[in-house]
């Protein structure tokens, strides 16, 4: 279970994240979502290590992961921009994080093929990554974030940088992925539709911090101020 | 993110001890000795000074001038029309910029004109025609034509609109070229002790002279000094002008030349023709006259004074992998420290390490022996050829792969370690590959500059270990044509090799080649 305890973060004198709270149970999926410039990259930064807490806390099952390094937290983070690696191909990138964990080479082979298959690309194995359309690049990035099997995902905008029509199928694609794989999630959207799609539960962000937690609906029956209100319509 | 990253200090200490000390250290040395104990106002120093000041000065202005208007009309061609052969013309144009300094000198030689000023000049603007042509013409080429129409519409001739619109738009790239060839021959070295006779000697010259021939360490120090002053100063100019460079107008992508007609048409291939056949001659001179009297058969000689010649190649070779290696390592560690997000050190190690550049290659060899017999004294161990060799080569291996390690976006290195690749790991994973090409072409230039460097290596090298430059120069400095015979063989060999690893290097790379 990810705990996270009255999270701050400042980057450049900015006070980015403050007083953030917020939890994720095992198997559970949810989504971040808020405007622009709210701090959720921000918050899957400083959960994966990427940027230093200022104060608060991050927890996974009850004991503190600040002071360990990127490397070694053992979370998943699939990357706006998808992040693939250029100079290595489909199963090079696919098989990254399994190699850094020392996994023997027909192991990673085995694990490959069969995340490749997850995410509908099996046989993609060789291709270059300059040779995979916009869609295609979003399911490597996927693959590649599940195939370690870590035991936290964050998706980042995970559909952000995809034409709509590819967004409406590949939403529904993800999160039957997503719980088939038993996953437990952190997305981060500024899409409503997206987010209620992807997650069991809503966390919305304005302005550093998590103003509610939630379903759609009992946001919507029960909101703590007029913006929540106004953001969700 | 907490704590020391040993791994980190060490990328960094190691560039920082091998610049500290075989750079920092043996100026720091030079510049006490220069200033301390020398009364410059002696009778005879000062004399000399100014008559070695002035005459350095003087020709290097000189050269500058004449390059930019020889180099101006092939310029003008390539830049704005297109032609059938005009990228083998720009690629030709570079080939005496690549050519090791004896080369040239010995090509002047094979035409026989020694000892005379006109032969220096004629062979810095051979030398330099290419920086003119590549520095300008990238820029000329890409002004947005329709300024130049503009300026038409509204009623100015040809002529006026050169003078008022296109020339103070190529200022920048033209003060760019000047610093950059009078920083070069401002510091000429082969090439003026090669065909300068005793009659005329740059500062860099005389340095050798003062401290190799007349033993007079401290007046060459003193000369290093104002070697040194002008050579920052010239650095300076450049590093303002390329700033200024950078910001640019409206400019187009370098393509739709137009195809020229009539007088205009013969104008630019007349004048590419005449560039590229003035450049060739001295070449095929030296060719030709390479070919006499088994010159090349001598090579395999051995000769009681120089040793066999063609043995110098064996050790240009030992000394260039050497010195490639090297460079290569340590301007990759530097790249690394600069391109690594750490704010005060990386620039100062930019800046440091751009150094050796602009300091003379003679002052780098001369510091050697200056300074180097402490801690242990390096200064009869070969390995001080490849290391001068290697301090002259970081830079360009630095140049090289800097931009690319720039340009890889943060967030692959942020996705590797987010999969479990410690920092160490990340560079071996995704900077290394990504750098690789990028390091290739540094590794091609660290080896061609090995291969042809002299002015450092003429204070180190020594009987048994001289390379082909210093044994090309002994042939010359020998009466009798059987040696000049081997020493322009010799010469083609070494521009031969040269032009073979450039030509490697052309087709690896992807920038432009002579950006310095």
């Amino acid at each position: 279970m990810l705990s996270i305890e009255h999270l701050g973060v400042t980057l450049e004198d900015k006070a980015i994240l403050h007083d953030t709270t917020l939890t994720v149970d095992v198997e559970e999926i949810v989504a971040v979502l808020g405007p622009s410039g709210s701090g959720k990259t921000t918050l899957l930064r400083a959960i994966a290590g990427l940027v230093a807490v200022e104060s608060g806390d991050v927890k996974w099952d009850e004991v503190s992961v600040v002071d360990v390094p990127v490397h070694q937290r053992g979370f998943g983070l699939m990357f706006q921009g998808f992040a693939l690696f250029p100079h290595l191909d489909v199963a090079g990138n696919v098989g990254f994080g399994l190699r850094m964990a020392g996994t023997p080479p027909e192991l990673v082979t085995s694990e490959v093929s069969a995340a490749l298959d997850w995410v509908g690309l099996s046989g993609f194995e060789s291709r270059g990554i300059d040779d995979l359309s916009g869609g295609e690049r979003q399911r490597v990035a996927l693959a590649r974030t599940l195939a370690p099997r870590p035991k936290l995902v964050m998706l980042d905008e995970p559909l952000g940088s995809l034409d709509r029509h590819l967004r409406e199928r590949l939403v529904l694609e993800t999160r039957a992925l997503l719980t088939g794989r038993k996953v437990t999630g952190l997305v981060v959207t500024h899409d409503r539709e997206e987010a209620t799609l992807l997650s069991d539960r809503l966390a919305l962000m304005r302005e550093g911090t998590i103003v509610q937690t939630g379903t759609l609906e009992g946001i919507l029956a029960n909101p703590v101020d007029d913006w929540v209100t106004e953001f969700l319509a | 993110m907490r704590g020391v990253r040993w791994g980190w200090v060490l990328v960094a200490a190691v560039p920082t001890l091998f610049i500290g000390y075989f750079f920092v250290y043996p100026l720091v040395r030079i510049l006490s000795l220069g200033l301390s104990e020398l009364d410059i106002r002696s009778i005879g120093v000062e004399a000399r000074l100014l008559k070695v000041g002035w005459f350095t000065l003087w020709q290097a202005s000189v050269s500058t001038v004449l390059t930019l208007l020889v180099a101006a009309p092939m310029t003008w061609a390539v830049s704005n029309f297109e032609f059938r052969g005009r990228r083998l013309a720009t690629a030709l144009v570079t080939v005496p910029f690549v050519l090791p300094t004896v080369v040239v000198g010995t090509a002047f030689v094979a035409l026989g004109w020694r000892d005379s000023i006109v032969a220096i000049l004629a062979a810095h603007v051979f030398f330099n025609v290419a920086v003119v042509v590549r520095t300008v013409g990238t820029l000329w080429g890409r002004l947005d034509p329709n300024l130049h129409d503009a300026a038409r519409v509204l009623g100015a001739g040809e002529w006026r609109v050169f003078r008022t619109v296109t020339l103070p738009l190529l200022r920048p790239a033209i003060a760019a070229a000047a610093s950059i060839v009078f920083l070069f021959t401002f510091t000429s070295f082969g090439v003026v002790l090669i065909l300068g006779g005793f009659h005329y000697a740059t500062l860099e010259v005389e340095i050798y002279r003062q401290a190799v021939t007349l033993f007079d360490v401290q007046l060459a120090a003193v000369l290093a000094v104002v070697q040194l002053v002008g050579v920052t100063a010239a650095l300076y100019a450049y590093s303002r002008f390329q700033e200024r460079h950078t910001t640019t107008w409206a400019l187009r992508t370098d393509q739709d030349r137009e195809r020229p007609v009539g007088v205009t048409r013969l104008l630019a291939i007349g004048s590419v023709a005449a560039t590229l056949i003035a450049l060739a001659a001295p070449l095929a001179v030296l060719v030709g006259r390479s070919l006499g009297a088994g010159s090349y058969r001598g090579l395999f000689d051995s000769d009681r004074v120089v040793g066999t010649p063609i043995a110098s190649v064996a050790n240009s070779m030992v000394f260039a992998i050497i010195a490639t290696l090297l460079a290569t390592t340590i301007g990759l560690m530097a790249a690394a420290v600069i391109t690594g997000r750490r704010g005060g050190l990386s620039r100062w190690f930019d800046l440091t390490l751009m150094l050796p550049l602009g300091t003379s290659a003679v002052t780098i060899g001369f510091g050697f022996i200056v300074a180097l017999g402490w801690p242990v004294d390096l200064r009869a161990s070969f390995v001080l050829i490849p290391i001068a060799h290697a301090l002259v080569a970081i830079p360009f291996v630095v140049r090289s792969t800097v931009p690319t390690l720039r340009s890889i976006p943060g967030d692959m290195r942020e996705a590797a370690a987010v999969m479990g690749a410690s920092p160490g790991r990340v560079w071996r994973e995704i900077d290394l590959p990504m750098v690789a090409r990028a390091a290739l072409v540094g590794a091609g230039f660290a080896f061609v500059i090995s291969l042809g460097e002299f002015g450092a290596t003429s204070f180190i090298a020594r009987p048994n270990t001289a390379t082909v430059p210093v044994m090309i120069f002994r042939l010359l400095s020998r009466p009798g044509p059987a040696s000049f015979g081997m020493a322009m063989a010799l010469s083609v060999v070494l521009a031969a090799v040269t032009a073979g690893v450039v030509m490697w290097i052309d087709r690896a790379r992807v920038g432009e080649i002579g950006r310095f």
